[in-house]
Formats: C-alpha cells, structure tokens, sequence
C-alpha cells in the first residue's frame, strides 16, 4: 500500500473510478457504504473528538490574554531614583522634587489634547489629591506639548488644585521616558520611582499605590 | 437625533438577522419554504438597513456632527473631505459597520445566486451567514456601537488619526474586508455540507470562485497595506511582521492551500477532513484577526482600542471553531476518502506538499504572533518576537513553496513516469540552474537570491513552456497563432489563470527578495546647500519652508537630486505637526523606477532652515511587487471567469 497522510480517515470504501474527477458524485446524504470494519474503528469513533478539544488550550491562552496589559511595559526606571526637576507651576512659582523628599509623589504628565485618557482620569487625580494632601502625598501634573490657554482651561473644566506646570522644552518628560500621554509615576518617600502607569489612571490603581507607598518606612 | 436613529437601525438590523437565521434553519429542517422566503426577506432588510446606518454615520461625518461620539473622536473641522468619507472606517466602530455591510452584501449575493439552485444547501448556507452576521451585529449594539452619544457635544472634534489620511487608506480595509468576509461563503458552505451530512465535493464546486474572489481581495489588501507602509510610515519597509499583519496573513496562508487542495479532492475525492478543517481555520483565523487587533492582548502599531469587545470576539471564536469542529466530529464516519495516494511522485503529494507547507507557514506566523502571550503565561517574562523570527523560519518554506509552483501544475496525477518527469521538467531545471549561474557570473553572490532567482526563472519556464506546448498543437491543428493562444486562454481559463497568478506571486518573490538583499540606506545632516552621494545619486539641500494646512502644520525639505550629473528631480520630503498628536508625521518623497527607487526621510532640522537630517534609501526592485499585484489581478479575474468548457 502507497504512503497515506495521517489526516486521510483510514478506510478505503468506494471504487476509484473518480479518476479523471468524470465519477459518480457522492449519493444524496453522503452515505458510503460500510464495507468491512476496519480495526482502527474504535479509535477513529473517540479520537475524532480529539480535533475541537484541541481548540481548547488555545482559547484558555488567549482568555488569558485579557488578565495582561501589554501596555504595562516594565519600564527601567522603575526601582531607580527619580530624576530631578523643577518647574513652573501655572499658578506662579515653582516646585522642585528636592523639596518633596520624605513625601509620596505622583507626577501625572497630560495635555489638554490628550482626549480621551487624559480626561476620564482628571476627576479621579484631583479627588486623590484632595484625600491624600494631608497624609504627606503630592499630586504634580506636566503639561506636555500643550498651549498654556488650552490647558488652562482643561484645569479650569475640572478644578484641578494640584500643583501644575507645563514642560516647555520636553526636559522632563524626556528624563521619564515619556512616550505618550497620560503616564503616571508613582515616587516613594526616599524619591525612587516604584510604579509606571500608562493610560488613564484610575481611582483605585492611585489609591492602592499610594497606600501601599505609604505603608513603607521612609 | 442621528445617534439615536443609528442605533435603532443596528438593534433593528440585529433583531431581522436573528430572525432570518432562525426561520432558515427551520424552515431547512421542517422543510417549509416559505420560511425560507421570509428569512430571505430578512436577509435583505438586513442589507438595507445596515446600508442606512452605513450612510447615516457618512452623513454625520460630512456634517460634523459631534453629537456622535465615533464622529468626534475621528474627525475636526480641518479634516479634508475625502478623508471624512473614510474616517467611516477609521477606527472600530465603524470598521465593523464596514465589514457587516459586507458581509450583508455577500449574503445577498448568495440569495441571488442560488435562491433556486442548491436548494439542500441553501437554507443553511443563509442561515449561518445571518448568524455569523448577527454576532457582528451584537457587536455593533452592545460593546461597539458607532452611534453612541457625546454630551455636551464638543465645539470640534479629535480629529482622524494622520497615518490614515492617505488614498493606501480609502482603498486598503475596504479590499482587506471583502476578503475577510468572502471567505464567509465558502465557510457557510461547508457548514452546511456538515449540517446535511452531504459531504461530497459539491460544496467545492459551488464555492470555488467565491474562494478566488476572497482570496484575491484578501492578497489586495495585503499588498495595499504593503503599499501604505512602504509610502507613509518612513521606515522604508513594506512588512514588518507585526501582529496585526501577521493575523491578515495567517488566513491568506490558510486560504491559499485551500485554494489548493479543493482540486485535489475534485479530481480525486481524497482530504475531505483536510478541506474542511482548512476552510474553517480561514474563516476562523479572519475573525481571530480582528479579535487580534480590537482587543488589545497583543501589543501592535495597528491596535487603537481595547474593550469589552475582546471578550465578544473570543465568544464568538470558541463557538465557532468548537461548534464546526464538532460538526466535524460528529460527522467523522462520512468523511473517509475514496481514494488514496499513489506515489510520492505525483500532482496529489506535490499539492499535499504545497499544502503542509503553507500551513506550516501559518502556524509559525500564529506561534509567533502568539508566543509573546504564551511566554508570560507560561514564564510570567515579557518578550516580543520579532522580524528576524519570522524571517528566518519562513523563508525556507516559501523557497520550498516557489519550487512547488513548478512542479504541482505539471506533473502527472496519480504517479508520474520517469517519462513525464523528463518531458516536463528537464529543460526548466536546465534553464534555471543556467540562470543562476549566469547570475553568479553577473556578480551576484547573496546565495539566497541566487536560489530565488534560479527557482523563479524555473517556474517561468514551466509555465511557459506548457503555454508553448499547448500554442504549438493548436497550431499544427491549423489554427493562427493569436486565436490559439486567445481560445487556450479563455477556454482553460482556470488553468491560465492560475499560472498568471502564479507569474505575479514569482514578480513579487523576485521584489521581496531583491529589497532585501540589495537596498542601501544612509543618515546624515547637511548644512542648506551641501550635498552627498549614495547609490549614484548625488542629493543636495536646497533649504526648508514652513506651511499651515487645513489641519496640520508642515515643514517642507528641498532636495536637488542628480544622477552621473544629469539632473533628476526636486524632492520634497516633509514633516508634519498634527496639534492631536505628539510625534510629528514623516511624509516621504521617493522617485519610483522599475530598477529602484530614491526614497527621503527628512529627519530633525534647524528651525532657522540651516541644516537638516535626511535619511536616504535606495530600495532596490520593491517596484516589482506592485507590479506582482497588478499580474496577480489579471491571473485572479482570468481564474473566475465563467467557464467555458460547457457552454
């Protein structure tokens, strides 16, 4: 007998007069008939069923897929000392990262033109903020690649009181590996960053970080 | 209102779709064709409701009508015209409009085509294309809706994303989607063959230009994609192997040893399972596609939203590929083969042959493409794979398959006699293996190309060859060389179709493989009115020039280009600022030619225009893969012309 592919069913029922593919079609309802029982009927009859179970561990992997972000890239700060920076707030003065050491930190970098992400997560930063201030965590926002009256208003639309400024040359954004907007970074109390965010940061992602921040020794 | 009615018009759409599914299943059962009429009717208002939503949304677009939130986010008041036709497909809501729409249209069709033939198959086949239509439709209500209010409606909107206002855009998914969803019809076909237990081949007869269209609009669209890369994104590439490539190509392989292996069981009635199971991963892998680019598991250039949608999409993948392959099971006793293979020397293991290796192919793609998952599954490690993966495994098996084309159409069926071998391959391997070395005499040293070149100029000569062969008896027959050739090609057109399509897929090997090997590029900085040579060509800086378009802002490079001191062109390469965007957006200006191409980046620049930064490339033959796509165009509408034979 001439090599047969293991996906050919083992069986060989019927004549081959289908040569020249001028042969009889299949009878209505496909029914061949059964010739002798070949010995490999038992297993055909449950291996079968072998072809959708083996569909399932691919399913379970990308179920899996979900309970990952892929956009939740290690980044190589994380665990390192923050890079200094000061700036200009948009409320007059200025603020520098020196002057934070011994607090919790979360510097939020945004733009007014960051639509949606930006948005969904102002209300929730400025909340924390407002529930932290007293407990030694503070909220600092830069303003990336943004027009001062265009982000002015974006702070006006949401009330922000947490200290703001724009990051005219790209400096810091830079020192933070920036590479789209919103990203967060979470600083402990000894000014090493601990946890990069990226997207819309929600309540409870702050909340669980900055107690967790909090829970440490300084 | 526009939100509201749009929405009324999807949840509509999606109640007739269940509707029509469900009468065309029982009308099929019980045998009342009556049902079978009202889900036909079904099918249709289906058409045209999705139709009215479709042109809803592109009114909402024409008219900035923010109160649509998908409007908002894809469009402002500087977006050009044209653009704001296509941001309609711009991004997933309305992609999936797009793509029912489609689907509504092929389901139509098949309404059209076979309303009074196939009347065993017919009511299943439209019962799971309404089906499979409903669940987009789902989609469409539930985790994706296109109209869904914005309040309060913004003065102006976001504004479409800029690496898609280019024509590569207005052209790529809408060619990219027929090809997805055509593949619905031969899919709904085979259902149906497992659902009536008829599992001859007369699903394969019924479907087999349906396949060539899908798989001709699927091979447009990755060219098209292919094309956009290459013009608008600057790297000077045209595949890069990432995901959501990956995942259009993986039905393309599939889709392609389908193509194949239909004609093995035509003529010899053997891989009936292999058919099927081809068929279901193709329309399988189409919907794993979009589930690859809408859900966000993966990370990718292409994939913009992640959502509830995800979860929809892989629903929908376990139900069918579980539930086909279920069918399949159940059905395992009908599906012995009726013949078997002869010698390993034949047509049947040289398509077998075709076919392992495009499905090795594809699962190397998927292993790939899903590695990235499994690795932090498996390992808890992030890790990305990358082009030199993909190319180092893949290459091997498409010189295999290029070598394949020659032998598969010439070959005898059955077992081939040391006669036949002779007669058909003696001088094409003589031919090609004199190519190569002539190449090599040339200069020519890259082995791998050599070999490409040699196996292409090989299967030229089969197909030639044959071509002449057949010409010559038509003329001792005593008919006139044009008529010969013309009645040969018309009359077997399937067969010359076939080869044409062939000759276009060598063109665009020869393309790949040539950029590959021989284009050069190079980065540097030139002060306003120095200039450097590459390639030949000697390219000055002439200075820049700053401009404010309807939606963006651009900084404009001169370049003087000569070449041997003759004067080429002026090139203006550019860079421009959207205010929604943070990155600026290269524009490239190239010089096309058949040989190569001249190919400017502009890079950073001194705002005063004194100096700048220009990567230079020249591509070497990329040209030829376009023109691969137009032979493939000609070969594919040759492939589905009626036969005439019978007529």
């Amino acid at each position: 007998m001439a090599a047969r592919p293991v996906w050919e069913s083992h069986a060989e029922v019927g004549s081959d007069a289908s040569e020249r593919g001028l042969g009889p079609r299949n009878p209505p309802g496909g029914g061949i008939g059964r010739g002798a029982k070949p010995p490999s009927e038992g297993i055909w009859r449950w291996g079968k069923w072998a072809i959708p179970l083996a569909v399932v561990p691919l399913l379970i992997l990308l179920a899996y897929g979900f309970r990952t972000d892929p956009r939740a890239i290690p980044s190589p700060l994380v665990g390192r000392a923050a890079a200094p920076f000061s700036i200009t707030l948009f409320s007059g003065g200025s603020l520098s990262l020196d002057e934070l050491k011994g607090k919790v930190v979360v510097v939020n970098f945004w733009a007014s033109w960051c639509y949606p992400a930006c948005y969904e997560e102002a209300p929730g930063l400025e909340r924390g903020w407002r529930a932290y201030r007293d407990r030694g965590v503070v909220v600092v926002g830069v303003d990336i690649q943004d027009t001062e009256e265009a982000a002015r208003k974006f702070m006006r639309q949401f009330s922000l009181t947490f200290p703001n400024g724009p990051d005219p040359a790209g400096r810091i954004s830079v020192d933070y590996g920036v590479y789209g907007v919103p990203e967060t970074f979470f600083i402990d109390r000894s000014g090493r960053i601990r946890k990069k965010h990226v997207g819309a940061v929600t309540e409870a992602v702050f909340t669980g970080e900055v107690e967790r921040l909090l829970k440490e020794p300084s | 209102m526009t939100p509201e009615i749009g929405y009324a018009l999807t949840a509509v759409a999606l109640a007739l779709a269940l509707y029509g599914a469900g009468a065309a299943a029982i009308g099929a059962r019980r045998g009342h064709p009556a049902l079978i009429q009202s889900s036909q009717h079904a099918a249709l208002g289906v058409f045209v409701l999705i139709a009215a939503a479709m042109l809803l949304l592109v009114y909402a677009f024409l008219t900035f009508d923010f109160s649509v939130r998908y409007v908002a986010m894809n469009t402002n008041r500087g977006t050009p015209f044209y653009y704001r036709i296509t941001a309609l497909w711009g991004a997933l809501e309305g992609s999936i409009i797009l793509w029912s729409w489609m689907l509504s249209l092929y389901t139509l069709l098949v309404i059209l085509r076979y309303r009074t033939r196939q009347p065993e198959f017919y009511p299943w086949v439209l019962s799971v294309m309404l089906g499979i239509l409903a669940f987009f439709l789902l989609v469409m209500t539930i985790p994706a809706p296109p109209f869904q209010r914005l309040t309060p409606i913004p003065p102006d909107g976001r504004g479409l994303n800029p690496l898609l206002e280019d024509t590569g855009m207005i052209t790529h998914p809408v060619a990219l989607y027929l090809g997805f969803t055509g593949f619905t019809v031969p899919f709904a076909f085979a259902m149906a063959a497992l659902i009536t237990g008829r599992i001859g081949d007369e699903w394969l007869t019924a479907t087999r230009r349906w396949t060539i269209v899908a798989w001709y609009f699927l091979s447009l669209g990755l060219l098209i994609g292919g094309w956009w890369s290459y013009h608008v994104l600057g790297w000077g590439g045209y595949w890069a192997w990432d995901p959501v490539e990956n995942a259009a190509f993986m039905p393309w392989l599939t889709g392609t040893a389908f193509l194949h292996s239909v004609m093995i069981q035509e003529r010899r009635r053997i891989l009936k399972l292999w058919n099927l199971t081809l068929i279901i991963l193709t329309f399988g892998l189409t919907i794993f596609g979009t589930f690859l680019t809408r859900s966000g598991i993966l990370s990718s250039v292409h994939s913009f939203t992640q959502g509830a949608i995800g979860a929809f999409f892989l629903g929908f993948i376990a139900l069918v590929l579980l539930g086909a392959f279920g069918l399949v099971a159940a059905r395992g006793d009908r599906l012995k083969a009726q013949g078997e293979l002869d010698s390993i020397l034949s047509r049947e293991s040289a398509f077998l042959l075709n076919n392992l290796f495009l499905v090795a192919a594809a699962f190397t793609v998927f292993f790939g493409t899903v590695f990235p998952l499994l690795s932090e599954a498996v390992r808890g490690v992030k890790v990305s794979v990358g082009a030199p993966f993909f190319n180092l495994v893949n290459i091997p098996i498409f010189l295999a398959l290029i070598f394949l084309m020659g032998v598969g159409p010439l070959i005898a069926w059955r077992r081939a006699s040391r006669e036949n071998l002779r007669r058909n391959f003696l001088w094409p391997v003589a031919v090609g293996v004199a190519a190569a070395a002539v190449f090599r005499l040339l200069g020519v040293a890259n082995a791998l190309a050599l070999l490409c070149f040699g196996l292409v100029v090989f299967v030229t000569a089969t197909i030639l060859m044959d071509f002449y062969r057949a010409t010559r008896a038509k003329l001792l027959s005593g008919e006139r060389l044009l008529p010969a050739m013309g009645g040969l090609v018309i009359r077997q057109n399937r067969r010359y179709g076939g080869f044409v399509v062939h000759l276009g897929i060598l063109v665009i090997a020869l393309g790949v493989f040539g950029s590959n090997a021989w284009s050069i590029q190079t980065e540097t900085t030139l002060g306003r009115g120095e200039a450097f040579q590459i390639g030949g060509y000697h390219v000055r800086f002439d200075g820049l020039a700053a401009s404010e378009e309807s939606n963006h802002f651009k900084v404009t490079g001169t370049f003087t280009v000569a070449n041997n001191g003759h004067r080429l062109a002026v090139m203006y390469p550019a860079k421009k600022f959207y205010p929604q965007e943070q990155t600026p957006i290269a524009y490239v200006d190239y010089l096309m030619g058949l040989r190569e191409d001249l190919y400017l980046v502009l890079g950073d620049f001194a705002r005063d225009g004194s100096q700048a930064t220009i990567k230079v490339q020249v591509n070497r033959m990329v040209t030829l893969i376009w023109i691969g796509g137009l032979i493939l165009t000609l070969g594919a509408a040759l492939a589905v012309l009626p036969d005439r034979k019978k007529a």
